[in-house]
Formats: C-alpha cells, sequence, structure tokens
C-alpha cells in the first residue's frame, strides 16, 4: 500500500494519509496537519484524553487504544473518541461507610453486568475491568480497588458496554473507600501530627532558620544519611497494601 | 529496522557489557560527589549554564533577570487582546477565580470552600480537561517527614541544600511543617497509599533527601493524589470551566487584580470573569522546548501563568534556572522525553555508560545527575541511538534482583506498560536514558500564604518560585501544591470577606506593558501566551492555507 518507503497509508476521520512509519496515532494526527485541542492531554499515558476507536483491514473487530501510547499501522481506519460524560450522584466521603452494599447503592446499574467481558478486552491499561465491575457487585470493596487502581479514567470501557456502567467511577468510589476505611491510618503519621501540636518540631526548624549561610551550609554537609539497610524489611510486592492481586496480562496489548 | 527484543543489534552489543558488569556491581554504588566536585561538573555541563542559551529580560520588575531564549521570547510578546476590549458585559461573577484546574488549582478550591466561600461563588477555570495537568503525570512520590527517626528540620535541610541554599527559608518551613498535615489529609480523603500491614506508608528515598520519605502509590503518584482531588471538588459542586483558558488577567483602577480574560478554545469567543480575588495555578513551561530538550510535562504547559502575572506587575524569581530530569526516556524515539521515574534509581537501578561502568552515584540532586548524564555521553561513554541522539543506560533489571522477581510489574506498573507498549521488557533490559526538561524552578514571587506582590492575586504550584530555590527535590512539588494550594485557597478566602473591594474593571496594565516594551526597543509581532504548543507537520503546513471558513 506504501507509496513512499517508510511510509504507510492510514485513513483519519474518513480520509486517507500517507504518515511515516514508527509515528504514534497522535504524532500521526498531527503531522497530517491537525492540530490537536482535544483529545492531547498528558501526551504519556496517565490522562486518558486521547480514547481512539480503529479497524484494521484484517481483521472484523474494533480495537481501542491510546492515541498516544500506540503506533500508527498500515490501513488503520480510526477515529478519536469524545469524552464519555460521567452523571452520576454526589457523595460526602466522610458521611458513607464501606459496607459490602455501598458500591451497589450508589451505582445500582452495575447489577445489569451481562460479563460480556467487552470492558476489559478495551481497556487500554490492560486491567481486568469485568472483574472489577463484578468484584463491586459482590461488595468486595479491596478487590474492586486493587483491580481499578491503574484506571486512567479513558472512558472506553464505557462507551463499550451494553449496561452502560460508568465503570471509571465506580472504581474511583472503591478506591477512596479503600483508602479511608480499609486500610489502618498511619499509627507513624498520627504520632508525627499530634507531636506537631505540641510545637517542639517547630522550634528545631526556628533554629535552622536562625543559622547564617554557612552554618546551615555546615549542618548541611554534616547530614547522616538513612541507607537502605537501615530500612530493614525490603519492600515485598504481596505483603503491602496496593500492590495488584492479579498479575495484569500485558500481553494482549502488545499484539502486533 | 532490526530490532531484537526492541533493540538494535549495535546498542545489544552494549547491553551485553553491561550485563557481564552487572553481578559485580550488585551492592556497590559509586560514591556521591563533593561540593566541588558537583560545581564544577555543573558549571562544565549543565544546560542552565550554557553560554548563549540566555538572555535578560530588558524591562519591568525583574527587569536583568536571565533567560532562557524560548522563555524571553514569550515576555517581549503582544497580548492576545487589545487594552480596549470591551469590558463591560461581565460573563461570570465571582468571589473567586481560580486559573489552572491541576493540582495547585483544586486543591485551592477545595479549600477555599472549606474556609467559608459558597462554592458557586468559586469558578476554576482550566485550559484542557479538569485534571490535565503535570500533576496527573508525577508517578515517583511526595515528600513528608512523619517516621520517628525524620523530622520537619531534616526534611528543610535535604530541601534548602538541594536548592543550593537559594530557596526562601520562610516558604521551605511552610513546606515541611505543613508536609504531615497534608498526607493526613489525603489519608482522611482516602488516597491509597502504598502500605505496611500495620498502615505504616512503604518509603522510598529520593534523590538528594538524607531519610526515605517518599510516599507513592506504585508509580501513579500524581494520577492517585488527582483523581481524588478532582472528585472530592465534583463532590463540594465547585464549577469548572474546560477548554477555557485565561489569556489576561484583569485588573480594577487601582491595579488590584480583579479577575480575567478566558477564551473558549473552540469557538474562540472571549469570556469576562469579574472576581474579588484570582489565585494563577497554571503549573509549568516544558512545552516551550528550552533549548531544543524534549519534556516530560503536558500538552498545556507553556507557561502562560507567568506571562499573565508579569504583565499585572507581579514579581518573578530564579526562573533562570530549570529542571532537566536526569532520566527522560531516549530510546525508543516515540518515547523521547517522557519520564522514567526517580523512583527506579530510589528501588536501585544505577546508571551506567556504554561499557557497563557506574560514573555516578544514582541520586545525586538532579541537577548534577543531569550534568554527569551528559558528561558521560560527551565524552564518548554515551550510547548512540538510531534516531541520532545518545543517552546512559539505567539498568533496571537490578530492581527485580534486590527486592524480588515481580517488584517492577507491582511496583512500578506504569513504567513497565509504557515499556511493554513500546516492545522492551525492562525487567529483562536496561532501559536508555537522558535529561528531559521536567521543571520550572522559579516563578511568581509569594509569601507563605500564596500572596503575589499584587493585592488581590495568589499563586500555587508550580508556578509560584521561591520554595525550590534553583533546584527542586523530587517529591516536594506534589507536596507543594498541596501545601501552597491549600494556603492560597484559605488566604484567598480571607481577602474576599475582609478585603476585596473591586472597582471598574480595566486592562491598563496590559496597554502600560506595552509601552515599557516599546521604550525598550522591542518590536515584534509574537504574541502571547502560547497556550498550546504547535506539533503539526511541516510537510502540511507548507500548503496551510489561513482562510476565514
Ligand atoms: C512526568 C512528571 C512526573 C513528575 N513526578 C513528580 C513526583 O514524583 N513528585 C513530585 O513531587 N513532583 C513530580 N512532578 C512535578 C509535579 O507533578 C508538578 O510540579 C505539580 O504537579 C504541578 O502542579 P500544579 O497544580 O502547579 O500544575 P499542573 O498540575 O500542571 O496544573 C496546571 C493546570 O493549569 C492549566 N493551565 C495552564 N495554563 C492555563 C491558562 N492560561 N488558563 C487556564 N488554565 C491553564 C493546565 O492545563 C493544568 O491543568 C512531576 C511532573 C511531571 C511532568
Ligand atoms: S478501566 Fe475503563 S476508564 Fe479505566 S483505563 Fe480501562 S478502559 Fe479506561
Ligand atoms: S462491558 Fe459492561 S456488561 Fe460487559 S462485562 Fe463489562 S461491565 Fe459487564
Ligand atoms: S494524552 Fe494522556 S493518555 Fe494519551
Amino acid at each position: 500500500m506504501s507509496e513512499q518507503t517508510g511510509m504507510i497509508t492510514m485513513q483519519l476521520m474518513g480520509k486517507n494519509y500517507q504518515v511515516p512509519t514508527g509515528l504514534t496515532i497522535m504524532a500521526a494526527i498531527e503531522y497530517a496537519g491537525y492540530k490537536l485541542v482535544r483529545g492531547a492531554g498528558c501526551r504519556g499515558g496517565f490522562c486518558g484524553a486521547c480514547p481512539t476507536l480503529y479497524r484494521r483491514s484484517d481483521n472484523h473487530r474494533i480495537f481501542t487504544a491510546l492515541a498516544c501510547q500506540t503506533l500508527v499501522e498500515d490501513g488503520m481506519c480510526l477515529v478519536q473518541m469524545p469524552f464519555v460524560p460521567v452523571v452520576s450522584r454526589r457523595y460526602d466521603l466522610h458521611q458513607i461507610a464501606a459496607k459490602p452494599n455501598t458500591l451497589l447503592q450508589h451505582f445500582p446499574e452495575i447489577a445489569g453486568c451481562v460479563a460480556c467481558n467487552t470492558c476489559t478486552r478495551a481497556c487500554p491499561q490492560g486491567l481486568q475491568v469485568m472483574d472489577y465491575v463484578q468484584a463491586s457487585l459482590r461488595g468486595d470493596i479491596e478487590r474492586a480497588a486493587m483491580l481499578s487502581f491503574d484506571c486512567i479514567a479513558c472512558g472506553i470501557c464505557s462507551s463499550r458496554c451494553p449496561a452502560d456502567i460508568k465503570h471509571y467511577a465506580v472504581g474511583l468510589l472503591a478506591r477512596r473507600l479503600y483508602g479511608k476505611y480499609v486500610t489502618p491510618d498511619s499509627p507513624q503519621l498520627a504520632a508525627r501530627v499530634a507531636e506537631l501540636q505540641t510545637g517542639n518540631l517547630i522550634a528545631d526548624l526556628n533554629a535552622l532558620m536562625a543559622l547564617s549561610q554557612e552554618e546551615l551550609r555546615a549542618r548541611y554537609e554534616q547530614r547522616t544519611f538513612e541507607t537502605s539497610e537501615e530500612n530493614k524489611e525490603p519492600f515485598s510486592a504481596i505483603q503491602h497494601y496496593n500492590s495488584p492481586m492479579d498479575p495484569v496480562d500485558y500481553k494482549d496489548e502488545i499484539e502486533v | 529496522m532490526e530490532l531484537i527484543d526492541g533493540y538494535p543489534a549495535a546498542m545489544r552489543e552494549s547491553i551485553a557489557l553491561v550485563e557481564q558488569t552487572r553481578p559485580t556491581r550488585l551492592g556497590r554504588t559509586f560514591p556521591a560527589m563533593t561540593p566541588e566536585q558537583r560545581r564544577e561538573l555543573l558549571l562544565g555541563h549543565h544546560p542552565d549554564y550554557k553560554d548563549g542559551a540566555k538572555r535578560p529580560l530588558l524591562f519591568g520588575p525583574n527587569k536583568g533577570m536571565l533567560l532562557n531564549h524560548e522563555l524571553a521570547d514569550l515576555f517581549e510578546a503582544r497580548p492576545l487582546v487589545s487594552a480596549s476590549l470591551d469590558l463591560n458585559d461581565v460573563d461570570s461573577d465571582v468571589d473567586l477565580l481560580i486559573i489552572g484546574g491541576g493540582g495547585a488549582g483544586t486543591v485551592a478550591a477545595i479549600w477555599a470552600v472549606q474556609a467559608g466561600l459558597d462554592p458557586s461563588r468559586v469558578l476554576i477555570a482550566t485550559k484542557l480537561r479538569h485534571g490535565d495537568s503535570n500533576s496527573t503525570m508525577a508517578q515517583g512520590g511526595i515528600q513528608s517527614a512523619d517516621r520517628p527517626h525524620d523530622s520537619p528540620a531534616q526534611h528543610f535541610l535535604d530541601a534548602m541544600g538541594g536548592g543550593h541554599f537559594t530557596n526562601r527559608p520562610e516558604l521551605v518551613e511552610a513546606l515541611v511543617s505543613d508536609a504531615p498535615l497534608i498526607i493526613h489529609w489525603h489519608e482522611q480523603l482516602g488516597v491509597m497509599y502504598d502500605k505496611d500491614e500495620q498502615g505504616n506508608f512503604v518509603m522510598h528515598p529520593g534523590g538528594g533527601t538524607s531519610r526515605n520519605r517518599m510516599h507513592s502509590a506504585r508509580d501513579y503518584t500524581g494520577l492517585e493524589i488527582m483523581r481524588v482531588l478532582r472528585d472530592e471538588a465534583r463532590n463540594l459542586h465547585i464549577p469548572v470551566v474546560e477548554f477555557s483558558p485565561a489569556i489576561e488577567l484583569l485588573c480594577d483602577e487601582r491595579g488590584h487584580v480583579a479577575g480575567a480574560v478566558l477564551v473558549n478554545l473552540e469557538t474562540k469567543r472571549y469570556h469576562i470573569v469579574r472576581a474579588k480575588a484570582t489565585i494563577v495555578t497554571t503549573g509549568g513551561l516544558g512545552r516551550l522546548h528550552m533549548q531544543q530538550y524534549p519534556t516530560t510535562n503536558h500538552y498545556g504547559a507553556t507557561a502562560d501563568g507567568l506571562i499573565l502575572a508579569y504583565r499585572a506587575g507581579a514579581e518573578l524569581v530564579d526562573l533562570d534556572a530549570i529542571q532537566y530530569h536526569p532520566t527522560g526516556a531516549a530510546f525508543p524515539a516515540q518515547m523521547a522525553g517522557l519520564l522514567i521515574t526517580e523512583k527506579v534509581r530510589g528501588m536501585g537501578a544505577q546508571p551506567v555508560n556504554c561499557k557497563g561502568e557506574q560514573f555516578v552515584y544514582p541520586l545525586e540532586p538532579r541537577d548534577v545527575e543531569a550534568s554527569a548524564f551528559i558528561r558521560e555521553c560527551s565524552l564518548g561513554l554515551g550510547i548512540p541511538t538510531p534516531h541520532g541522539i545518545q543517552g546512559v543506560w539505567l539498568d533496571a533489571p537490578m530492581v527485580d534482583i534486590i527486592h524480588g522477581p515481580g517488584t517492577i510489574r507491582s511496583a512500578l506498573p506504569a513504567m513497565f506498560r509504557m515499556y511493554t507498549r513500546f516492545g522492551i521488557d525492562m525487567t529483562r533490559d536496561p532501559i536508555l536514558v537522558f535529561p528531559t526538561l521536567h521543571y520550572q524552578n522559579g516563578g511568581i514571587i509569594t509569601n507563605p500564604d500564596g500572596a503575589t506582590t499584587v493585592p488581590g492575586l495568589y499563586a500555587a504550584g508550580e508556578v509560584m518560585g521561591g520554595v525550590h530555590g534553583k533546584n527542586r527535590l523530587m517529591g516536594n512539588s506534589l507536596l507543594d501544591f498541596n501545601v501552597f494550594g491549600r494556603r492560597a485557597g484559605i488566604a484567598a478566602a480571607n481577602y474576599v470577606r475582609e478585603q476585596a473591594q473591586p472597582t471598574r474593571l480595566s486592562l491598563e496594565h496590559v496597554a502600560t506593558y506595552e509601552r515599557h516594551m516599546r521604550d525598550a526597543g522591542i518590536k515584534t509581532t509574537r504574541t502571547a501566551p502560547r497556550i498550546l504548543p504547535d506539533y503539526r507537520g511541516k510537510e502540511a503546513l507548507e500548503r496551510y492555507l489561513d482562510i476565514p471558513l
């Protein structure tokens, strides 16, 4: 299909464009002369502003991707998706409890999930989206929080869901409930906050503020360092809060 | 080009050397530099000290401040609206206008409401979507001294030394003493930090810190904080207008700031906001691509707030110092400039040269670390890439060797996912890095409550200056947008209640600015603020017709 070497043809909003290989979809759209206003945010896979729908000539499926994180392919036929509106009931996190039915109460539509797995197949982050919806339905806040943690709220899942579920809003509430009510508050932090109220720590600070530049420099150079060995417990992915419980299968995303 | 598991053959040869030296490097870290060695390295190799890259600002309160040409160009530019714009028809009349819906802006809005403002009398105006910002992109973590053998005083020392003692001490004091309160607030809001079984935070070291005090949420720390804040602001019914950047501040007849002119990016219709107080939280400037460096920043990081505030008479500080993050991705080309979080080094990955040798302590302050990478490449010890730039290796597989298999996947999922998307397995292979434009160290001068030198105008977050001096440490800017966003929100709410008496709106300050520019002999057709960078293809622009449609 390509006429020049190193160029491929892609179809953008119904028109054919020749673009160099190796560009991301976002860079290809700009190469073709479009100035993005919507459809670009972080440009690095963190904000979810750039969801893209496309088809390939060799496959009947609809594919979804983040434009800033996906390379163009020859014969790709794509559109950028507008955002998916989310209108959901407001809540005051301080007034609600983390009960098994809390998520269902706030998002009754999750009961309508038909377990078609479309959301999981569509998620550009490779998350087990259906599983976190099902966990929310069962009232397993922890699992819903863990599985949805890497969600960037691109809305692709919601645009494809036959049950009109607002997945990322469900995940967000699950995580906030988990962070606030399920994870224990840090005892060390609580102690430090109390200590700050006594004013002792501030006195130490004021003493530093009173030093001359030279004295301060000297103090800086005499700092002792905490070595990583002092930190007795090495980081362990299994023993800590907020580590993914299911290994995510990223391979799905790098097909081709 | 033939790739073997993501890398061309020439790069694979160097990877083989990295693998060879890995066993002997484990547990042996290159020693840290002495202050003299650091100074010498910075002078010789940091982009800030490069000859000819900067010119002095020619007028205004900061006349004489040296700025990179790309930034100076924006100060020496014409406004997008003329001073004669009709201001009689006010579209929104509010108590508090917040310009910029990133972290600082959202925190300020929440606390202004907590301090008593009616949410419907607050307005957040932002350039892209609410939360499309540098805040969302932060990966590594946020500092706070909350363990027994750490203290705000120790945090103070680290921050001052990291900034080469150019920081404003009263701002650093506010930063470090509020830090535990901020983390506590986040805990109450349900931010899901990484914790151990007792609920204590899992802490990592960061460049230039003497204690492990980096709180993180996998490597999506900024995303996690930002989405919780956005949800909280939404639940408080705080109005947000998206795709509506501010293009000029409005003053009253006394020169006090009294709102802004916004523009709808799609319809190009302007929108006048009158406000009793205004907070600028527009973030950084990476998208100006100083000295042609790639950047880690989001699409809208174009220094708009600096330009607007300077036109209204606010003083700036330390904008001569720009932070280049040592570890931007250098390969593959599609990832160029994207951030490789410092946490990768914090967890044990060493930087090594093309021969697989260590050449620098992995966690020097950022400017020093970046300079060391630049020097290594200029000595011919970097690794060339097919797209022309060089880089040094970051030996990522060490993280799993030190902390156990699976650590990269669970503690650095964003990094792992990004490399996987472009065909590289960072649990098996090192990754190539080179410094990238990352952070605006300086900015608008404020007091510890976010008040600028102009009445009615507050600033918080990356756009403010002074707290980090000429070099910020990792984890102190997620902290600073929370600390100073909160302080500015509360202070602005008090100002609204107690002092603000805006009179007639005026753009006289813009006319004055243009006069100063003329007096300084500057003739230009350039305009500012920039709003968005332009990445359209040359080939397409060659045939661009600027016609009315
Ligand atoms: C990739 C990356 C990783 C980082 N990692 C860390 C880290 O690990 N730890 C740490 O402490 N810091 C980190 N930082 C730095 C930190 O994230 C930022 O400095 C901080 O979040 C800035 O917050 P802010 O609210 O001031 O600006 P932003 O979050 O950038 O928000 C500014 C907002 O203002 C909007 N805006 C801009 N111009 C206008 C205008 N004219 N009108 C209206 N709105 C406008 C923007 O669109 C944006 O939404 C990182 C930064 C980046 C880019
Ligand atoms: S879960 Fe849905 S909203 Fe979240 S990243 Fe995946 S597709 Fe996007
Ligand atoms: S797409 Fe909707 S209905 Fe289908 S599995 Fe996902 S949540 Fe359930
Ligand atoms: S632009 Fe943010 S995810 Fe693509």
